[in-house]
């Protein structure tokens, strides 16, 4: 995954994003014209998916419009992957697919047939802390912990690719995951620590 | 025992509950799952005020798993929900106004008209575009700015007049308006419910709120039940600020449809929906006057303020209530008024009032300075005061100068250009800033249960909540050094209503409210434990419970240490499995009331402005608190610097947008309203003077929540002018107003 510069990316998204802004502003009786007039076929399409969910081979029939993130919350019980949006925008779903940091409320579950799927829950099988887990304590990196599931999947990303060189670089790629309140300074001092170890993670 | 050993056993620093909040395994509202769950979602008005004529919901019920669609047409009755006066359960303030899903009034855009129910989230989901909702629309007021400027649309001011309001002869006067927009909340976690149904008058809730006793009595007497009738559970709450102060609309809503349905009912709301239903900081305009003589004592303070409030609600908070204390000042006069408008209604917002208060104030302190050509901290201490001059009384403690000295060496003070403007790095204009900031230090009542067991661990109990700032840690930490006992071997449970009662997480209260209580509780248990040991260890029978000590899991005889008994074995002597005892802790007594207490900070901002474009990019923040001894300094060193992360973001980019031609939320969501990210963040210094205010309460200890943020906006506002010599009174001070050439794009 390239690193992502947040800015670049917003300024983008707002101008992307003028088209659907002027659709939201119409007034609303233009948007009924608009009203979309027809019958989700009933029942909805069951679809067969298997996946590998932190090491373990599943093979589930799902709806065919659930996201990664509802399947894991919702169906599998696997909560400490978070909700923060539904819109790819804070960061607090990621988890990691086929070893790449992903949005996973952006992910339709059926498109992931046989993908590898790792979730915080799956990011050390043993009763020992993961190290980057371990560093989020030691350094108070959250607060509230709602969004600290999301941080240090993209944290664990961040150091395996090789973008935690500088404090500077830590802090652009981890850009992709919002933290209300204001953990920043220790997270970035948890993955530094990490990260100058040189330990594999 | 050696004080190195002590430190070492007795404060572990890593937050008793981390390791389940970096595993996953803490679980928030939403994340708990109950058989035959169904999924509620809202739909939404899209006008801003008007009534619903009709909803067709027939092409929503005949989708798949649709269970029922809920309007104001086939809501069930609610006794809370009674218009008339005689028939509403006592005390029901809510729902007067804004009564979801079961009157058909539309009172700002966005508000729930309809609850769609179904089997799963998905089918839920799809269901609300076939919701056909049918209005006469009404006109409409959204407009903050235009409608301020008529006086017939405000409620009645209050006003607080001190000294003489007659023009006194200042050498140097500021006079100059300030605006806030409305910032929103916005925490991690998406506001949910989670209600059930138990039996037909017992209710189960997992609810994301603050104050899990506050919820569970409104809801007590929204659905006419006693309160023990109701059980609400929050063990964790992903992020608040205020915003999960009390019960909106999705609680009520929640309890209708697993009521109707008679299963439980998951309700959580979306990001855009977090913008409009669960509160803001309310937009505000203030003019402040300050005028003072050529040594810099002020004269007259005047502070006049109005914020935004609902059609159906008034919200008032303390906006210009920091003018009247915080400086030694002979004639104040303030006046504060509320503006009804058709959106939802606003909520305390961490730092609440203080924080739009103190920005006002603040910046204006720092323009006088200019005037005076006095430096802003010199001009602080010369007003400085140890007599609150609103109530007279002396300030419990006060230490804010150790704070103006660790800030301004921190910082490096003294680089500061007194000449705006002046001063280049790299091209950049670079500029320093500080500002105060000051909080109420309160205490209330709270009880908690203590449960000793003869396994030598100690449970503590209160229905108090953590909404992120460690209240787990730091009353286990409280606990651990009043029993002098591992904190390892202590459990403190909190987030359900079943407990003794306590207060809701807010106000800066938690740590002075419930910490004495815990501390009270270990008291009236290290006596109970004494007077067993008194009763039943061999030996003791001669000694008073003055002569003996509890410490080290043992109780032992002060004169004798050789003599004692630890505590596991003294309960097996007296064949006790456990003791357990509940304590109800007051709030100030009237030795504390002597006094009045708040708790202190000053912030340090040094930034760059691109003289090109106008961006700006805090380079260093120092952050001083003056909130008496620190119970758990790697916790509260973290609110401190999430106290900065939000200064920043109400500085320099958090604004609501809202279209005025139809009264919708142009940008809620996180692509659109900008939080603070990692890369905003410079490096901060985070400080606390320390020193236990022993006139508050036992412990010592004052609350840090608000003055973290209290006071940051001026102190970046400050650093913006001291770069450029552009004041800019308006947040968020975003690069055109600054009026430097625009990027070329």
């Amino acid at each position: 995954m390239k690193p992502c510069n947040y800015h670049d990316a917003r300024r983008g998204f707002l101008k992307k994003s003028a088209a659907i802004a002027a659709l939201y502003l119409t007034p609303s009786s233009l948007i009924k014209a608009f009203a979309i007039d027809r019958v989700v076929p009933t029942p909805i399409a069951k679809e067969k998916l298997t996946i590998t969910l932190n090491g373990k081979l599943l093979n589930l029939e799902i709806d065919a419009r659930t996201t990664i993130l509802n399947l894991l919350r919702e169906e599998l019980n696997f909560t400490g992957t978070k909700k923060g949006c539904e819109m790819g925008q804070c960061g607090a779903c990621t988890i990691h697919i086929n070893g790449k940091r992903t949005k996973s409320c952006m992910q339709l579950a059926v498109a992931n047939q046989n993908n590898k799927i790792t979730t915080i829950e799956g990011l050390t099988n043993s009763e020992v802390l993961h190290p980057m887990q371990a560093a989020f304590l030691k350094h108070d990196a959250f607060q509230c912990g709602y969004c600290t599931s999301g941080q240090i999947m993209s944290a664990v990303a961040c150091v395996r690719e090789g973008q935690a060189k500088s404090r500077d670089a830590i802090k652009n790629y981890m850009d992709t995951n919002i933290c209300r309140c204001g953990a920043y300074q220790n997270i970035v001092d948890a993955i530094e620590e990490v990260a100058k170890t040189g330990i594999k993670i | 025992m050696n004080k190195k050993n002590t430190k070492s056993i007795f404060w572990e620093d890593e937050r008793v509950d981390g390791a389940d909040k970096v595993t996953g395994k803490a679980k928030y509202t939403a994340e708990h799952n109950l058989p035959n769950l169904a999924y509620a979602v809202f739909v939404t008005s899209n006008i801003a005020k008007g009534t619903i004529k009709n909803i067709d919901t027939s092409k929503a019920l005949a989708l798949n798993g649709v269970l029922d669609v809920i309007y104001f047409a086939n809501c069930p009755a609610v006794p809370g929900y009674n218009t008339n006066a005689a028939d509403r359960p006592k005390n029901v303030t809510e729902w007067r106004g804004h009564k979801v899903l079961y009157d058909n009034k539309v009172r700002f855009f966005g508000q729930p008209i309809a609850l769609v129910v179904a089997d799963s989230f998905e089918n839920a989901n799809a269901a609300i575009r076939f919701i056909k909702p049918e209005y006469e629309a009404e006109a409409f007021e959204t407009n903050f700015d235009k409608a301020r400027l008529n006086p017939a649309n405000l409620k009645p001011a209050v006003t607080y007049k001190r000294g003489s309001d007659t023009e006194v002869k200042a050498a140097a006067s500021v006079e100059a308006e300030f605006n806030i927009p409305i910032e929103v909340h916005n925490p991690m976690e998406l506001q949910a419910t989670i209600a059930y149904w138990e039996a037909e008058d017992k209710l189960l809730l997992y609810d994301k709120t603050q104050g899990p006793k506050s919820t569970q009595g409104l809801m007590a007497r929204t659905f006419g039940l006693p309160e023990k009738n109701v059980r609400v559970i929050a063990e964790n709450v992903g992020g608040a600020f205020g915003s999960s102060l009390r019960s909106w609309s999705n609680v009520p809503a929640a309890c209708i449809a697993a009521k109707k349905l008679n299963r439980p009912v998951k309700l959580v709301i979306t990001r855009p929906q977090m913008f409009s239903l669960i509160g803001y900081r309310p937009q505000a305009w203030q003019k402040v006057k300050i005028a003072a003589n050529a040594e810099g004592n002020f004269l007259s303070i005047n502070h006049e303020a109005i914020s935004n409030t609902s059609r159906y609600e008034d919200f008032r908070e303390g906006i210009v209530d920091v003018s009247k204390f915080l400086y030694a000042c002979e004639n104040v006069n303030t006046k504060y008024s509320i503006l009804p408008l058709d959106l939802s209604t606003p909520i305390w917002m961490r730092g609440p009032g203080e924080a739009t208060g103190c920005f006002a104030l603040e910046s204006a302190i720092d323009e006088l300075s200019y005037k005076l050509k006095m430096d802003p901290i010199a001009l602080r201490i010369k007003n400085f005061t140890a007599i609150n001059p609103e109530n007279k009384l002396p300030f419990s403690d006060i230490n804010l100068k150790a704070c103006y000295d660790y800030g301004m060496e921190k910082i490096g003070w003294k680089n500061r250009p007194s000449v705006p403007g002046t001063l280049k790095e790299n091209g950049m204009l670079i500029g320093y800033g500080m500002a105060v900031g000051v909080f109420g230090a309160g205490k209330g009542a709270a009880s908690v249960r203590a449960v000793l067991s003869n396994d030598g661990k100690l449970l503590l109990e209160c229905a108090v909540s953590d909404m992120g700032p460690g209240t787990t840690t730091s009353m286990s930490k409280i606990a651990a050094e009043a029993m002098q006992m591992p904190i390892t071997k202590i459990k403190f449970k909190l987030g359900d209503s079943d407990l003794p009662p306590g207060p809701s997480q807010g106000g800066s209260g938690t740590t002075s409210t419930v910490g004495s209580a815990v501390d009270l509780a270990c008291k009236t248990l290290q006596l109970r434990l004494k007077e067993l040991a008194i009763g039943n260890a061999p030996g003791f029978n001669a000694l008073t419970t003055d002569a003996l000590e509890v410490k080290n899991e043992m109780v032992l005889s002060k004169a004798d240490a050789s003599k004692n008994i630890d505590i596991v074995s003294l309960l097996k002597l007296a064949k006790q499995d456990k003791i357990d005892l509940t304590i109800n802790s007051t709030g100030k007594t009237p030795e504390q009331l002597k006094f009045t207490s708040n708790s202190f900070s000053s912030h340090y901002v040094k930034l760059a402005v691109n003289p090109k474009d106008g961006k700006i990019k805090v380079l260093q923040v120092v952050t001083t608190g003056d909130a008496g001894k620190i119970i758990s300094p790697k916790t509260a060193r973290s609110q401190m610097l999430g106290g900065v992360v939000g200064g920043i973001g109400m500085a320099l980019t958090e604004k609501l947008e809202i279209d005025h031609t139809t009264g919708q939320i142009m940008n809620a969501s996180f692509g659109a309203y900008h939080v603070p990210l990692h890369s905003q963040i410079p490096q901060i210094d985070a400080w606390f003077v320390n020193k236990p205010d022993m006139n508050v309460n036992d412990i010592g200890a004052k609350g840090i929540g608000e003055i973290a943020l209290i006071g940051f906006a001026a102190a970046v506002a400050n650093a913006v002018y001291n770069a450029t010599g552009k004041r800019v009174r308006d947040l968020p001070i975003t690069p055109d107003k600054l009026g430097f050439a625009k990027a070329k794009a």
